[in-house]
């Protein structure tokens, strides 16, 4: 039942968000310090959620194959691989990390 | 970001009679929009498999991952609440990290709501398909028509590809069985990681990015799930303000 209420919390959150967009007026958001704030919130938020997911089992810091994964997604942006390439990076390496016991 | 490269083929099959020419500006042919539409498309569509399973790892049946596909329909944020719910977070606090990841959207529609000047009566539909990658490929035509043709499509694509990967994902996660043998416990990350890449250009960006790994991790032992990426995301109205109090020309951007 949770899930559910998390899932139309989000649903109907998001949906607004966007809409937002388009119906108020442009220079309601104009101001200098909201355009920077706002370019910045997901550079935070992104940032931490990789660093959590990739770091964290349980709410504990862990350190397993998921480091080695990210890293060759790391590598494969460095080199401006394709968003799949990226993510299949990522999914290869950690599997193989794993199967060799990591 | 789309590839713009027009190729000789392109440019001698546009007719002075295309509708495209009405446009003043450097008309595009819509051949290369729906080609930089799709290629988006598809590639972030197919995307939505990574999702579907890790959702399911998560623990979410296949009908609450595809409601999120389809009714949330923005990746970073599906991203983020499967893994709050995951990491067993209060349904609040998670639905609250998606919904902030979210609000970038509304910067997009914005500048889009500028640049395709919708009717009234479309808004409320155009809305669900405000995302990223439907910014960027608008963003980045010549003409509102290109614009328009490219939100259209770039907007259909990943909305019929997105859900159907994540319903396959959804499924084939429990076919799978263990699916972080497989690694795909990385995908979540590693979508992450691809989006905030380009978002790092300056020295702020980074600063906030360095800071919220820091507060994100350090916070993780000691603050309920869901919480610290909350307390992370400070870490923009911090360098924000400290940036403010540094002498202007302190930073190179």
């Amino acid at each position: 039942m949770s899930v559910w209420i998390a899932i139309g919390a989000t649903a109907v959150g998001c949906y607004l968000v966007k809409l937002a967009g388009l119906l108020v007026p442009a220079h309601a958001l104009e101001r200098p310090v909201v355009q920077r704030l706002a370019a910045l919130l997901p550079v935070a938020l992104l940032a931490a959620l990789t660093a959590q997911q990739t770091f964290s089992a349980g709410g504990a810091l862990v350190l397993d194959a998921r480091a080695a994964g990210v890293g060759a997604a790391g590598l494969a942006l460095a080199v401006r691989a394709p968003f799949l390439v990226v993510v299949g990076a990522a999914v290869a390496v950690t599997a193989g990390v794993r199967a060799l016991g990591g | 970001m789309p590839e713009q490269t027009v190729s000789a083929e392109q440019i001698s099959n546009v007719p002075g009679s295309r509708e495209a020419c009405r446009d003043t500006t450097a008309a595009k042919p819509d051949g290369a929009v729906v080609r930089d539409a799709l290629g988006v498309g598809v590639a972030v569509g197919l995307s939505g498999f990574a999702f579907g399973v890790t959702s399911a790892g998560a623990g979410l049946t296949p009908l609450q991952t595809c409601a999120l596909s389809l009714l949330v329909f923005t990746g970073a944020s599906q991203f983020a609440l499967v893994g709050a719910i995951a990491a067993g977070g209060n349904p609040l606090t998670a639905a609250a990290g998606a919904f902030f990841l979210g609000v970038r959207n509304t910067f997009y529609g914005l500048r889009l709501s500028q640049l395709l000047a919708l009717p009234p009566f479309v808004r409320p539909l155009a809305a669900h398909w405000v995302i990223d990658e439907t910014a960027a490929v608008s963003l980045a035509q010549p003409t509102r028509r290109a614009a328009r043709l490219g939100f259209t499509v770039t907007g259909l694509t990943l909305y019929v590809l997105w859900n159907l990967t994540t319903l396959l994902g959804a499924l084939g996660a429990e076919a799978i069985g263990d699916t972080d043998a497989w690694g795909l416990d990385a995908a979540g990350p590693a979508v992450f990681l691809a989006l905030l890449a380009p978002m790092l250009r300056t020295a702020a960006e980074r600063a906030v990015a360095a800071l919220a790994v820091v507060l994100g991790l350090g916070l993780l032992p000691v603050l309920p799930a869901g919480v610290p990426v909350l307390a992370a995301a400070l870490a923009a109205p911090v360098v924000l303000w400290l940036k403010g109090r540094v002498p202007a020309g302190g930073e190179g951007r």
